[in-house]
């Protein structure tokens, strides 16, 4: 019956929109860039490009036959890269590289929603792999050409340029804070994943539960932080910040190990004795790790909850840290642990390999021979050796050959921690007395502003534990005898002038500034856990919120939003036009005289059927209409004294009945 | 499927009163408030919060916290675009309806006027399977012109218009209907062929008149001719005097259309023909009078003209 007429952006995307979403994929790309291989977001942002380039340069579609063999393409080099298409790395990289590939495809907004629709999920996914502060804040702002894509795909809207188009997705986005705030703070979280928990990625991770010979060496330079820790009372005196990750006892010439050591008879050990003199409590903000090791200031007296302590007083979480994890210990700063050895633990800690660094053995027994019993004198013979016998604190040590003690002690003699304690705890074990190998983290920074102490990735670090007669336990770092800068300022410090410039005066106060932001950002949302959320309503005297209180006030929270919104939804900010309003009040007072106003009836009609029916007021009703008449007619513009005059007329207008 | 949503749209109107309220032809100008705007997700609005719910259990389940927030994030941005999709057609109104002419069976040019206090965007008017998008900007009046479907010549009112928009991001349709009072007048539709007007009898015998406006050819002078009417330039040239002759188109004879000559036929052949006539004559640019029962126009001719003719023509019972 009628013709069609279909507007025009049912049909093909436009540019703009095109653009836009182009913009899209490109952010999708970019968040992801970082754990993609470089080749595979080299070739995507080249198919990219070229595509953008093909639409505006033709308009037309891209043959179907290149679809496909991009398509197998991308299969081929995610399995290449990744040896499955399972998993979140290899997950991620299939979903980018078929965002970008359904651009190809993009022609109608229907296309183009649904490439908007999975660009929103490929930049949630991005945050799988790094939900640090920026990281969340650049995939938000990798929302924005999400949004006006969106709203290109709308017809009939004013011109504006690419930025522009830009910039309502953001009042939108900052409209939308205090709901998702709500939301975030509110909705349930899960105790236990639905389905199996995040395979983790091993690159960069902190500690090892190995040590051999430079596998500090990234972790030394490894800026990022590993934990934070505050205190309750006064922070202990820098000497004393040594926190306790592994205990090394197995050694075969190469590598330290750590392991689940048990007794002879298969019982598990019992747990160190431990006489404690000054005791500290402090709250640590552990970042993952994906290991299940929890670093504890030397000794730990007691393990947190859901985690454990091993025999040689290592704390171990039940589970292995995959987000941040907020945990409360105790620790002994002066203490002493195993007061008496047991005779196979004794057995364990004097082991060595056979055939091993023929030099140092016999080192140890010459030691052995001049101080006979007195084994404080042999540890001290061998700080002083290390301190006086032309040792070097270095991060780039030469590398070390079969005999690695030997090659350490009398040729390179240049390397950093993990070469001294292993090195003292060999010398030790040939002297004939235990000793081990401890690893964990060193120093930290002091920072004033959040009043915390910020331990980064390249406070690792590894020192001995010699058992002495009569004093159990005693941590030795051989590294202070080089070099006592590395336990009073850092590796860094003790490394020389490497990363020296980083502790210029404003560029540090600008890093506690950040470290502070950061690490409210990892405690206040990527730390915000099932447990503390239960916490949530503390300050209102309510301890545990559980999942129906949560919902309940999810729902109130969310009512209070809507009845906000429609409020703004609602405001009219325009004001009715006066003589409009003016005419308003008019016809109300002679309806109240019984003369409505018909529908579709014109003002000059109704004025005129009113002052017939009013004679009495006829001249005044008539100069009323022919005031109106002027006002609405005469001049584009109501005239202001007319106006104020008209609307005073009304005002004194009073319809009198008439008495028939 | 069509027939069917249509089928139990009609149903609901029925049974469902409060739904039509609004429905009944009302005087313009016709403003959009809270209680008339209705606001359902789009099918894309759906498939968009299935996507957030999968987000949304995805970062529980990995307790990816900067995750959740851009999920709350993105849905709480996706809710609020629902009130702006409501801003968009709240306190719009349709100021008035100008028709254009049609004949039964050719489409009407509706043009509605629009005006708002704000700018607004990417609204669209539904009028049958007609739809066209606009947008509202500072001076706060757009037109919308929509073809109408005709079939009978007459009266009729005009149909509901639904005005609807996706605005901003296409995942809610807020919609409401507007119902303008008013009727459109549809011309008669005009016989395909049949035999031409009974001309006057005494048609051949009126002058050919040669005075006229346009300038038809040069000739020789002859003399008698008035001096202004001498083409000097061109006698100039040539030697020998030239005068231009002028000319008006050859005048038709008037055409007396009339009802009372079409007996023997029923009244809507007899309009029919009338209105064949009607556009000859009007296409011919000839002088034509219409007497009809009750109302005779006078002899004249122009698209005025025509147009009261066909307007009284498609106006009788």
């Amino acid at each position: 019956m009628i013709g069609a007429m279909r507007p025009p952006s049912e049909a093909t995307l436009d540019g703009r929109a095109f653009d836009l979403l182009c913009l899209t994929m490109t952010c999708v790309l970019g968040v992801h860039a970082s754990h993609l291989p470089w080749w595979l977001v080299a070739g995507l942002a080249l198919v990219l490009a070229l595509r953008w380039w093909q639409r505006r340069r033709h308009g037309a579609r891209p043959p179907a036959l290149l679809k496909l063999p991009l398509l197998a393409l991308l299969a081929v080099a995610v399995v290449f890269t990744y040896g499955t298409i399972f998993g979140q790395q290899p997950g991620s990289a299939l979903a980018v590289g078929l965002l970008v590939l359904k651009l190809l495809e993009s022609e109608t907004p229907r296309d183009a929603r649904v490439g908007v629709s999975f660009a929103c999920f490929g930049l949630m996914a991005a945050l799988l792999f790094d939900q640090g502060l920026v990281a969340t804040f650049v995939v938000a702002l990798g929302l924005l050409p999400a949004l006006a894509t969106l709203r290109a795909l709308e017809p009939a809207q004013a011109p504006t340029n690419l930025p522009r188009a830009l910039l309502p997705g953001l009042a939108l986005l900052a409209a939308a804070v205090p709901l998702a705030l709500l939301a975030f703070a509110l909705v349930p979280r899960l105790s236990s994943p639905l389905w199996g928990a995040a395979n983790s990625p091993e690159a960069r991770t902190g500690l090892s539960d190995r040590m051999s010979p430079g596998n500090f060496t990234e972790l030394l330079t490894d800026d990022r932080p590993a934990m934070r820790v505050s205190f309750d009372g006064p922070a202990p005196a820098p000497e004393l910040r040594y926190f306790r990750a592994y205990v090394m006892w197995l050694y075969d010439g190469r590598t330290w190990e750590h392991a689940d050591l048990r007794r002879a008879d298969g019982q598990a050990r019992p747990l160190e004795t431990l006489e404690a003199r000054a005791t500290s409590r402090y709250e640590i903000d552990l970042e993952p790790t994906h290991r299940t090791v929890l670093p504890a200031l030397d000794v730990p007296l007691t393990a947190p909850a859901d985690a454990q302590l091993s025999a040689d007083r290592e704390v171990f979480s039940d589970k292995p840290v995959r987000e941040s994890l907020h945990y409360t210990v105790r620790s002994a700063l002066y203490y002493r642990l195993q007061a008496s050895l047991p005779a196979g633990a004794r057995e364990l800690a004097l082991r060595l390999p056979q055939g091993f660094n023929p030099r140092t053995h016999a080192l140890a027994a010459q030691w052995r021979t001049r101080y006979g019993g007195d084994e404080q004198a042999i540890v001290r013979a061998a700080l002083a050796l290390f301190h006086d016998g032309g040792f070097r604190y270095t991060l780039a040590p030469a590398p070390l050959g079969r005999n690695a003690v030997d090659d350490f002690l009398f040729g390179t003699r240049e390397g950093f921690c993990e070469h001294y304690a292993s090195s003292f705890t060999v010398l030790m074990r040939a002297a004939g007395i235990p000793a081990r190998v401890v690893t964990g983290y060193q120093g930290g920074y002091w920072n004033p502003l959040g009043n915390y102490l910020l331990v980064r990735q390249s406070d690792a670090h590894a020192w001995s534990e010699v058992w002495l007669e009569g004093r159990g336990w005693v941590r030795v770092d051989p590294t202070a005898a080089v070099r006592p800068e590395r336990v009073s300022l850092g590796a860094a410090a003790a490394a020389g002038d490497q990363l020296g410039w980083t502790d210029s005066g404003w560029l540090a106060s600008l890093r506690n500034r950040w470290d502070v932001v950061n690490h409210w950002w990892a405690q206040g949302v990527i730390g915000f856990d099932a447990l503390r959320q239960r916490g949530l309503l503390t300050p209102f005297g309510i301890r545990d919120t559980g999942t129906a209180m949560l919902g309940m006030l999810l729902a109130i929270g969310t009512a209070l939003f809507v009845a906000i919104g429609t409020g703004w939804a609602l405001w009219r900010r325009e004001r009715p036009e006066p003589l409009r309003q003016a005419l308003r009040r008019l016809e109300a007072r002679l309806a109240r005289a019984g003369i409505t106003r018909r529908r579709g009836e014109g003002p000059q009609h109704y004025l005129r059927r009113a002052a017939r029916a009013l004679p009495a007021q006829r001249a005044e009703l008539e100069q009323l209409m022919n005031r109106y008449l002027e006002l609405r007619y005469a001049h584009d513009e109501p005239v202001p004294e007319l106006l104020k005059e008209f609307q005073r007329a009304v005002r004194e207008f009073r319809p009198r009945r008439v008495v028939k | 499927m069509r027939d069917a949503l249509r089928r139990l749209q009609e149903l609901a109107e029925r049974r469902l009163p409060a739904l039509t309220r609004f429905r009944r032809p009302e005087p313009m100008p016709i403003e959009l408030n809270r209680r008339r705007i209705y606001i359902v997700p789009t099918g894309f609005g759906i498939g968009f919060t299935v996507l957030l719910l999968v987000m949304l259990v995805g970062s529980l389940n990995y307790s990816n916290n900067a995750a959740l927030l851009l999920t709350c994030l993105l849905g709480a941005a996706g809710a609020a675009s629902m009130l702006i999709a409501f801003r968009a057609l709240d306190g719009l109104a349709l100021a008035s309806v100008r028709a254009g002419q049609a004949v039964a069976g050719q489409p009407l040019a509706l043009t509605l006027e629009f005006e708002s206090t704000r700018p607004r965007s990417a609204i669209r008017v539904d009028l049958g399977d007609a739809c066209q998008a606009f947008a509202i900007d500072a001076s706060g009046k757009a037109d919308v012109t929509l073809p109408l479907a005709t079939h009978q010549r007459g009266w009729h009112p005009l149909p509901r218009v639904r005005v609807w928009t996706t605005w901003p991001l296409g995942l809610f349709r807020a919609w409401s209907w507007m119902h303008p009072e008013q009727s459109v007048l549809v011309w008669p539709r005009p016989e395909s062929g049949g035999p031409p007007p009974r001309l006057p009898a005494d048609e051949g015998l009126r002058p050919r008149l040669h005075h006229g406006e346009d300038l038809a050819a040069l000739r020789d002078y002859r003399s008698g001719d008035p001096r202004k009417h001498i083409a000097w330039k061109a006698s100039a040239r040539l030697g020998q005097l030239l005068s231009k002759d002028f000319e008006q188109p050859e005048s038709r004879p008037e055409w007396r259309l009339d009802w009372r000559e079409l007996e023997g036929m029923d009244n809507e052949a007899r309009i029919a023909r009338l209105a064949r006539w009607l556009g000859e004559a009007h296409a011919q640019g000839r002088r034509h009078s219409l007497w009809l029962p009750g109302q005779p126009i006078e002899a004249g001719s122009g698209p005025g003209h025509y147009a009261r003719c066909m307007s009284a023509l498609a106006s009788l019972p």
